[in-house]
């Protein structure tokens, strides 16, 4: 690309991928396709059983095929233990395993295949244990216990826990019990979700060397660099000093590969063998080993009065926690902090447990809970709508947060875009009009459903190192992995228009540990807020510093200079008085005041909960993140005869802040609502016991283009967070968060029967609408 | 097991594989015998449509397909679609369309879109539905990828 003008390629402008040229082409490297000399292949023996202690390991027959250059078990790892909230969980199943394919042991060869044939001659000896494969069994009384130890277990945070209770949160503000007096109408209801695969097209996998002083050099698909080293570290004993994370392109990550996948495994095994090790899990395994999203069970009750006034709510959720803990803490608190929605409801209560049980773990997952409790939550507005005879959308603009309002918990608010997001996604769905439209096929009815919601971004810390080069050009380093949602063409654009250069002349340092400033990672909508910002301040020192040397070269102050498009400083209002990036950095370099380079870190530290206003027990994150809103509005039209749901058409009003990049703006809201469409309409893993029983793509239907509507318009409205970079916050998860819910709204209003329970298959649709006959 | 080697023609390029046994896929000799990583494992299993090439013109699973059965075929890869380093007019639209997100997808999607464009003539988003359902996206949700097709097709010389 040749260089263009900072106005054709900064921020606003839907500036090309820097690296979809590499994609496009094949050339663009992602784990499976690394090779490393002398490289071993690895493969997992999984467990056969949900819950068991072991009792032995044969590995001999497994040793004996040729090409096999090592087995390792239980036994062969260190005691560590690792897990973002409770540290629960070793590298490897040791003394006992908790579900169906959890590696027991891992084998290196010299090719992939005599790796899998060995791993599958590992036999074990385990003594069964009973098994809890659901909340309601891991509770009952005299239920196994799948961590026996988890009242010693390292906590990152003082977690309300005991028998199968991983996690119990609880947050209130108001007075609940007396409010419901002051209803007229109260809706109640139990709403349930299943657990949604990732289904990243990219399975996971790590390719782990050692250099001769026993260092570790990692590549692997990850969200997070650092995450990776910390776990891998921890679960095997190792100063983080002596291991290098690194990334190469990562095919997708949805929170699948936010904490810790096969790491571990490999780096263990090239510890023992001394030769580089790759492991990359087929699709069966990536579905039945890495994580998912929770299953939910929710009971919610709100109560309004006769003018549509909210009132109260209450909320309680049981959330499937797996056999490990992994982010699920975090998930169960962040979604009771997101159940009263973006509304004014006065009182408001929410509890929550978490459960484990002998199920693969449960985690992270584009919308970190709030899909699952918006699903309840916005059902509960319309039914309260129907019942007090007020439009969907008018209940929703006479309750909706005003500016200033805080967040549930007291939190405070500083940009709020909602009311602009109903407005513009009312006009554009041209909703009153909705009635009058008739299916575009016979023998189908039509209908459009609403929903509103927020999400954050923001959480822990974060960093950014900016250098200008001999030539002026400039390299941006912030440890923050591009996992394709584009945040290295994102902060590059923001890199480039603080600095007043053509993107093109940033260039963008891969994410290493080594040298990289700490990035907590890729989750939570968070790179665009939290590094932008850090992009921008340390983009801001580099340019203190080329005015500094400007003003020493001419003799002047430095609040006279300015920077000008193109990457050059010149005093203001004089037009031939300037000096390029070039001739400062060059001095820099050769002659006074040393090489520039600006840096910045910081950590998300606005509280989320305002003590004063509410009580909250048992909260992850003291300090969560900024809010962006949105509206999503959909047609669709069910097939009368089969009771199949389709989206025709879409109309999703985000707040993001500032579009950076509003192309990939776009990207995340039309990817991010066909993720929840599918999650909707169609995607269940389904469970018999502890066995998923779909592990495979033929079975587990995620939406093909047939099944996913082009007619998506996505809507940017730009409510300013005053500290976001150029007003910026995010737009990963938000898009996705109210689908469900308007899906849901939408099926409610054609067939006149709610669905409380996803995916909101065909089979469901036909008996809600055939109860509906028998009953007219 | 082993057979002799096998002749395949892969981007007008003549390769001689050794140690192609008869259950050797296309998809493994391509990515671990030719170092043409461009086609990706998603499934193995035929649905995804990471691993699509081209054979004598028409869309195939590589993961599905036996190597040693393609050696009379002409075979197109993704490394193979821009000629002399120029983009293809589906790539260029894809690039300044917004279309690729992760790129996982993108070498099979880009055979796909190459076979669809054979007929040389303006697609319908129809159409260009139609022909892309064997491709799984989990990024995109679609509409900037079968809007890219759709431009290159009206818009190629």
């Amino acid at each position: 690309m040749s260089s263009l003008d900072t106005t054709e390629t900064g921020v606003g402008t839907s500036l090309p991928r820097a690296d979809a040229r590499d994609k496009v082409t094949g050339r663009a490297q992602y784990i499976a396709d690394m090779v490393r000399p002398g490289m071993l292949y690895a493969a997992i023996h999984g467990s056969t059983v949900a819950h068991a202690r072991i009792k032995g390991y044969d590995c001999n027959e497994a040793l004996a095929v040729p090409g096999v250059a090592c087995v390792l078990t239980g036994k062969d790892f260190p005691d560590g233990r690792m897990g973002a909230f409770i540290k629960d969980e070793h590298a490897i199943a040791k003394d006992k395993v908790r579900y169906l394919g959890e590696p027991v042991a891992v084998v290196a060869a010299e090719d992939e295949s005599t790796a899998r044939r060995a791993a599958a001659l590992v036999r074990m000896e385990y003594e069964d244990l009973p098994v809890v494969a659901t909340p309601e069994e891991a509770m009952a009384d005299g239920a196994a216990v799948v961590h026996e130890g988890l009242t010693d277990y390292f906590k990152v945070f003082p977690v309300i826990c005991g028998g199968n209770i991983a996690s119990e949160t609880s947050i209130e503000e108001g007075d609940v019990e007396s409010a419901w007096d002051d209803c007229d109408i109260i809706v109640e209801g139990e709403f349930e979700t299943p657990a949604q695969a990732h289904l990243s097209i990219e399975p996971v996998g790590a390719l782990a060397e050692i250099d001769a002083e026993g260092r570790v050099t990692l590549w692997s698909a990850n969200q997070s660099v650092f995450r990776v080293q910390a776990n891998v570290c921890e679960s095997l004993q190792l100063p983080m000093s002596k291991l290098r994370s690194l990334t190469p392109k990562v095919g997708a990550g949805f929170g699948n590969k936010m904490e810790p996948h096969v790491q571990p495994l490999v780096v263990q095994l090239a510890l023992k063998t001394g030769r580089p090790v790759k492991l990359i899990l087929n699709r069966v395994e990536d579905f039945e080993i890495v994580r998912a999203r929770h299953p939910f069970k929710i009971r919610c009750k709100t109560g309004a009065r006769k003018d549509g006034t909210l009132v109260a709510r209450e909320l309680e959720a049981i959330l499937d926690c797996g056999a490990y803990g992994d982010d699920s803490p975090g998930v169960l608190g962040y979604s009771l902090l997101m159940s009263r929605g973006p509304y004014r409801i006065p009182n408001c209560r929410c509890h929550g447990k978490l459960v484990y049980t002998n199920r693969m773990r449960f985690g992270a997952f584009r919308g970190f809970g709030n899909p699952q409790v918006t699903f309840a939550t916005e059902q509960q507005l319309d039914e309260i709508a129907e019942l007090l005879g007020i439009d969907s959308f008018d209940l929703r603009e006479k309750n909706i947060m005003q500016p200033g309002d805080r967040w549930f918990g007291g939190g405070e608010v500083a940009s709020n875009g909602l009311a602009e997001c109903l407005g513009k996604a009312k006009a554009a769905s041209d909703w009153r009009a909705a009635g009058t439209r008739a299916p575009t096929t016979s023998g189908t009815r039509r209908a459009l459903g609403v929903a509103a919601c927020a999400h954050i971004s923001g959480l822990l810390g974060t960093g950014a190192i900016v250098r200008l080069l001999e030539d002026g050009s400039v390299v941006l380093n912030t440890g923050a992995v591009d996992i394709g949602q584009g945040s290295d063409t994102v902060l590059t654009q923001m890199c480039a228009s603080t600095l007043k250069v053509p993107a093109d002349r940033v260039a963008i340092a891969s994410p290493d540990t080594d040298g990289s400033p700490y990035n907590w990672g890729t989750t939570a909508s968070r790179v665009t807020y939290t590094t932008g910002r850090s992009v921008v301040a340390a983009s801001e020192v580099v340019a203190g510093q080329i005015k500094q040397q400007a003003s020493e070269i001419f003799e002047c102050a430095v609040e006279d200079l300015e920077l000008r498009d193109g990457g050059r400083v010149g005093i203001v209002g004089v037009p031939d008085r300037e000096l390029t990036y070039f001739e400062i950095s060059a001095r820099a370099h050769w002659a006074a005041g040393g090489p520039i380079v600006g840096s910045d870190t910081w950590v998300f530290d606005q509280p989320s909960v305002d003590p004063k206003r509410a009580v909250a027990t048992g909260l992850p994150f003291p300090q969560i993140g900024v809010y962006s809103f949105g509206c999503l509005v959909v047609a669709v039209e069910i097939d009368e005869t089969t009771g199949k749901t389709e989206v025709t058409d879409v109309w999703s009003a985000m707040d993001v802040g500032k579009a950076i990049n509003p192309g990939s703006v776009e990207g995340q809201i039309e990817g991010g609502f066909v993720q929840g469409m599918g999650f909707a309409l169609t995607e269940e893993m389904v469970f018999d016991g502890p066995r998923l029983v779909n592990p495979s793509m033929l079975d587990y239907k995620v939406p093909t283009t047939l099944d996913s509507p082009l007619e998506i318009e996505s809507i940017i409205v730009e409510a300013a967070e005053p500290d976001g970079p150029f007003g910026a916050k995010g737009v990963g998860e938000v898009g996705l968060v109210p689908v469900p819910a308007a899906i849901a709204n939408a099926v409610a209003a054609a067939t006149r029967c709610r669905q409380r329970r996803l995916p909101i298959i065909p089979e469901r649709v036909l008996n809600g609408m055939l109860e509906q006959s028998v009953e007219n | 097991m082993s057979t002799d080697a096998i002749k395949l023609m892969i981007n007008g390029v003549g390769h001689s594989v050794a140690g192609v046994t008869a259950g050797t896929t296309l998809l493994t000799v391509l990515r671990e015998k030719l170092a043409l990583t461009g086609a990706k494992r998603g499934c193995n299993q035929g649905v995804c449509g990471a691993c699509t090439v081209m054979v004598d013109g028409a869309p195939m699973r590589s993961c599905l397909s036996l190597a040693a059965n393609c050696t009379d075929q002409d075979i197109t890869t993704v490394e193979g679609l821009a000629l002399d380093g120029a983009l293809s007019s589906v790539q260029q639209e894809f690039v300044s369309g917004n279309a690729v997100q992760c790129g996982f997808c993108s070498p099979g999607i880009m055979i796909s879109a190459h076979a669809l464009l054979r007929g040389n003539r303006a697609l319908t988003a129809e159409e260009v539905r139609a022909g892309l359902s064997g491709n799984l996206c989990r990024c995109s949700g679609y509409k900037k990828i079968v809007e890219a097709i759709v431009k290159a097709s009206e818009t190629r010389p």
